[in-house]
């Protein structure tokens, strides 16, 4: 199975130990793991903003480096959403198709596609709020949403409880968005920043010591929120938590 | 056995705690249970007793595009009414969660519902002929408005017939968009709302900030300041039973002398010709029973094929505006009463050219429950009156643009997106989608500051080169130096205001894998 | 052209492409259990209403306490003698000084706690809100178990006005303190009660 691995821009940038950990993580996991070393960014920062055209040529050097992978895993729903979703400022033609059809978030791809039933190597004995990004929850499904009346999932905590010493605690508006929403951080500071606030003192408030999510860019948000309002919580990646960090 | 659980044990969890007071007002239940039904809180929710100024909503210039970031940066600094606004309605949400996994066949009756409304809408002149004839069968005079403009002129020629010079009226979000109180007002038509909600906005000069909650933004204080002002109420008294009561009672003489009386409309049902209302005060029924003279406003998107329609909507309405099983009141007006007149005034509005709007049009399937509004974060932490137009909130940004593209250009970019806002919808519109779409219409159509677009912009081009990209990233090997793409695009820093930088990590991802991954550090 | 003219034509122009046909409703298991009568009783109360069954002598035995103080009792139902004759108030607006009224339901509904009357049962439409209190007489074999089933009745389609009451008049416009008595009555009290044979 040849995977293709997406690392996010802000990843890259941000949150290099994410991307290593994915990458380790595949391959522990038997997949033959290449990294297009062209990537950059799927596009979204523009598309969410509503400038389609200044994102075309973004999205088609996306395709480029993706084409050709049985397989194209990131550790982020929010992208893999707008892949999905929303990779549509270029013309679709059956290579843009079928990149945007195989592209898959990690938990996901590990939940569905690897059928993952044991992380023997993974031991993490923490107190855990997990954080499901929007995109993760309503877009690709990560999980049942608490709007919807239909029995519960969830991927991200059936794959945490493979994990040993994991403790997951319940804050009280687990499915909240905690404001990050792309670009929408820097054009509505105010609102933003004060729904990171309440969503790091929820978790603060349920006990957590660490935050878990499939997403860095939220828990950059909520980290820079939680460091500003001064609270011991920690913010770490599920794909480290899966790959076997301890702390 | 019941399927639905009537003692929900709510997760008691506030993330503001200071607004949960020790006792509690609410009305019991003959067995000295606390009751919870319609829009009442199930645990009660107080701002503290200390004086803030209320937050007034957005600033409106002529038809400069609404800052709503502004309003809702003056609505948080108020964090008394911000922290109480956004745990009562976070109450709301959550006892509708309650209501509607109550109901085994919840997500079946969405769609059911999203399925007779785009049934009835894409055959909207034939329901609406129908629903003429049936209502001129009964003896209702049915009048056409293509604008608000049209259906206030109708309004008052109505009411010069008469010669009314009082009209009491129930909520309608309609009116709201007809701007009907103002243009009465300069006619000399006294108006009376009699909602408790929409009364206290009227009396206190402002609009309503709430589809189904007119003064959610307000606290008590707030209000005793409004009816010490205007009622004559004690100002040191702000108990919400003696507010409550002293409404009633001014309220009352108003409706017993109204020359007319005017509700908006919930539901109108084809092949009966008849107007749904529903209300938890009764005041829609007062409205409809007590004047000589009745008006029903009726966007021409209310109608739906059959009174059997009414078993799903009215099922899905109430739980999920409020979490209550039903409003008190479901009120069918089908015909007028002995020796009294009663008009119909079908509305368009812009209505029929949102039809047209091949992204946008489902956005008429809306029933106006305000679950949108309850669920979105942002609006919980805005206020209605942030938005500076007739419908706030999640909906709002999606139908203010048609009224007005330029003034209501920037609504559609203060979302998350995260989707909250279609899961909850009755009516299963695709709120958060529709978000997506009217930015992309709205920069086709340079609707948004040429800034943002230059940033964005300047992001594509750097983000389609990798050796651009790179270079960014490269040079200093510091991710905080692309940071001004990203995050920090201009001087003022509007992520650093607020929250912590991230860490500067000692490598990228990419040149990491370049040194460890790579021989020679080649490709 | 009229303005209805140019609405239609607008609507005809503006007509949304592709097919939308009107789904069948299909009949839903009621929510409620068998037994009707607590299950109606049980969540109009939790509507706010209150709930008693008649006196074996005096119907409204169970409520007399209540209407102590009441002066005016206006009622439209044949079981109960008022002081005040509906058939004759030559006004809506005649019957504000209404203590208590008492009006026959035409059938409950089990799901919600809810009552519907029409005109014929009202009398006088405004004295259902008007009134301070509203005693209702329900024959308990006139339940229905949900929504679904009180919307295939026809009182719909022929009543000039038809009311669902769930419970009295209710605000919690005021930070959410549930008030009864927002502008309409300040009790619902439904007596159970069978309907005299005729």
């Amino acid at each position: 199975m040849r995977v293709g691995l997406f690392v996010p821009c802000y990843v890259d940038a941000f949150e290099p130990e994410v991307g290593i950990a994915t990458l380790e993580l595949l391959e522990r996991l038997g997949c033959t793991v290449e990294y297009p070393f062209d990537q950059t960014c799927c596009g979204q920062p523009m598309a969410n903003t509503g400038c389609h055209a200044e994102a075309a040529a973004t999205e088609a050097l996306f395709v480029e480096n993706f084409s050709g992978f049985d397989y194209v895993v990131a550790p982020s729903g929010s992208c893999v959403h707008h892949v999905r979703t929303h990779l549509t400022a270029i013309p679709q033609t059956d290579e843009v198709k079928k990149v945007r059809a195989n592209t898959f978030e990690l938990v996901e791809f590990l939940h569905d596609v690897l059928k993952v039933e044991e992380l023997p190597w993974a031991e993490f004995p923490h107190k855990v709020a997990y954080h499901g990004n929007c995109n993760a929850l309503r877009g690709i499904g990560h999980a049942r949403p608490s709007e919807i009346v239909k029995p519960f999932f969830s991927k991200p905590l059936d794959l945490l409880r493979l994990v040993k010493g994991v403790e997951i605690v319940d804050i009280a508006r687990p499915d909240e968005c905690c404001g990050f929403g792309g670009t929408f951080s820097v054009f509505e500071p105010a609102v933003s920043a004060k729904m990171g606030y309440d969503k790091v003192a929820d978790q603060n408030r349920a006990g957590a010591a660490y935050v878990v999510s499939a997403d860095s860019s939220c828990m950059m948000h909520q980290k820079g929120c939680a460091e500003r309002l001064g609270l011991p919580l920690r913010y770490i990646h599920i794909a480290q938590v899966l790959n076997g960090a301890t702390a | 056995m019941s399927a639905d659980n009537l003692d929900p044990n709510i997760r008691d969890g506030v993330i503001h705690p200071e607004v949960r007071p020790p006792d509690d007002e609410s009305e019991r239940d003959q067995d000295g249970r606390r009751l919870r039904h319609a829009e009442g809180a199930s645990k009660p929710v107080r701002a503290p007793a200390v004086r803030e100024p209320q937050p007034r909503g957005a600033k409106i210039r002529g038809n400069r595009p609404v800052d709503q970031a502004e309003a809702a940066e003056r609505f948080l600094a108020a964090p008394l009414h911000q922290a109480a606004h956004d745990e009562r309605l976070w109450d709301l949400r959550k006892k509708r969660d309650v209501a509607a996994h109550g109901i085994p066949e919840w997500e079946e009756l969405r769609d059911l519902a999203s399925e007779i409304k785009t049934h009835t809408l894409s055959h909207l002149d034939r329901y609406l002929e129908q629903f003429e004839a049936a209502a001129k069968a009964n003896g209702v005079h049915v009048h056409w408005a293509a604008d608000g403009a049209e259906h206030n002129r109708i309004v008052l020629d109505i009411l010069r017939r008469h010669e009314a010079k009082t009209l009491v009226k129930s909520k309608s979000m309609l009116t709201e968009e007809c701007g009907f109180r103002h243009f009465m007002g300069a006619e000399g038509i006294e108006i009376i709302e009699t909602d408790l909600g929409e009364r206290i906005q009227q009396l206190d000069n402002e609009e309503p900030s709430h589809v189904v909650a007119p003064a959610v933004h307000k606290t008590r204080l707030d209000v005793a300041a409004v009816f010490a002002k205007t009622l004559g109420t004690d100002p040191d008294n702000d108990d919400a039973h003696y507010l409550a009561e002293r409404q009633r009672e001014t309220t009352r003489p108003y409706i017993l002398n109204a020359d007319a009386g005017m509700t908006g409309c919930n539901f109108a049902i084809a092949e009966t010709g008849s107007v749904v209302t529903c209300t938890n005060e009764g005041n829609a029924d007062l409205s409809g029973n007590v004047p000589p003279l009745q008006i029903h406003s009726i966007g021409i998107e209310k109608i739906i094929p059959k009174v059997e329609h009414l078993g799903v909507f009215i099922r899905l309405l109430s739980r999920s505006a409020l979490g209550s099983p039903i409003t008190q009141y479901t009120s069918h007006f089908r015909g007028p009463r002995k020796g009294t007149e009663m008009h119909y005034v079908l509305v368009d509005n812009g209505r029929s050219a949102r039809l047209g709007m091949e992204e946008f049009w489902t956005s008429l399937k809306c029933i106006r429950c305000g679950a949108c509004m309850n669920t979105c974060p942002v609006y919980r932490r805005s206020g209605g009156l942030s938005y500076g137009a007739t419908y706030a909130g999640p909906i709002g940004l999606i139908i203010d643009p048609t009224f007005n593209k330029r003034k209501y250009s920037t609504l559609p970019f203060s979302s998350t997106m995260n989707g909250s806002c279609t899961n909850v919808c009755p009516v299963k519109i695709n709120i958060h989608e529709q978000i997506f779409a009217w930015r992309k219409v709205l920069v086709e159509e340079h609707q948004i500051p040429v800034l943002k677009q230059g940033m964005m912009k300047a992001a594509g081009a750097m983000l389609s080169r990798p050796a651009a990209y790179r270079a960014a990233i490269g040079a200093a090997d510091s991710a905080l130096k692309v940071l001004p793409r990203f995050a920090v695009y201009n001087s003022l820093n509007t992520w650093g205001r607020k929250r912590e930088m991230p860490d500067a990590p000692r490598q990228s991802f990419h040149a990491w894998y370049k040194e460890n991954r790579m021989k020679g550090g080649k490709a | 052209m009229s303005a209805r003219d140019s609405i239609l034509a607008s609507i005809r122009a503006n007509r949304p492409a592709g097919d939308y046909p009107l789904p069948d409703v299909p009949l839903f298991p009621p929510l409620v259990g068998d037994d009707l009568v607590a299950e109606f009783g049980e969540r109009l109360k939790r509507m706010g209403g209150l709930v008693c069954e008649a006196g074996a002598d005096d119907p409204l035995a169970g409520v007399r306490e209540r209407l102590a103080g009441a002066k005016v009792l206006a009622s439209a139902a044949p079981e109960v003698t008022g002081n005040r004759n509906l058939a004759a108030v030559a006004r809506a607006q005649d019957v504000d000084d209404v203590d208590v009224a008492v009006v026959r339901a035409v059938f409950g509904i089990a799901e919600t706690g809810s009552v519907l009357f029409t005109q014929d049962e009202l009398v006088v439409n405004s004295v259902a809100y008007l009134a301070q209190h509203l005693v209702v007489l329900l024959d308990p074999a006139d339940i229905l178990p949900n929504v679904q089933a009180a919307y295939r009745r026809p009182e719909f389609g022929r009543a000039a006005y038809a009311v669902l009451h769930t419970g009295p008049s209710a605000t919690a416009d005021i930070e959410g303190v549930l008030i009864h008595g927002a502008q309409g009555v300040r009790s619902l009290t439904v007596v159970l009660l069978p309907r005299a044979k005729a």
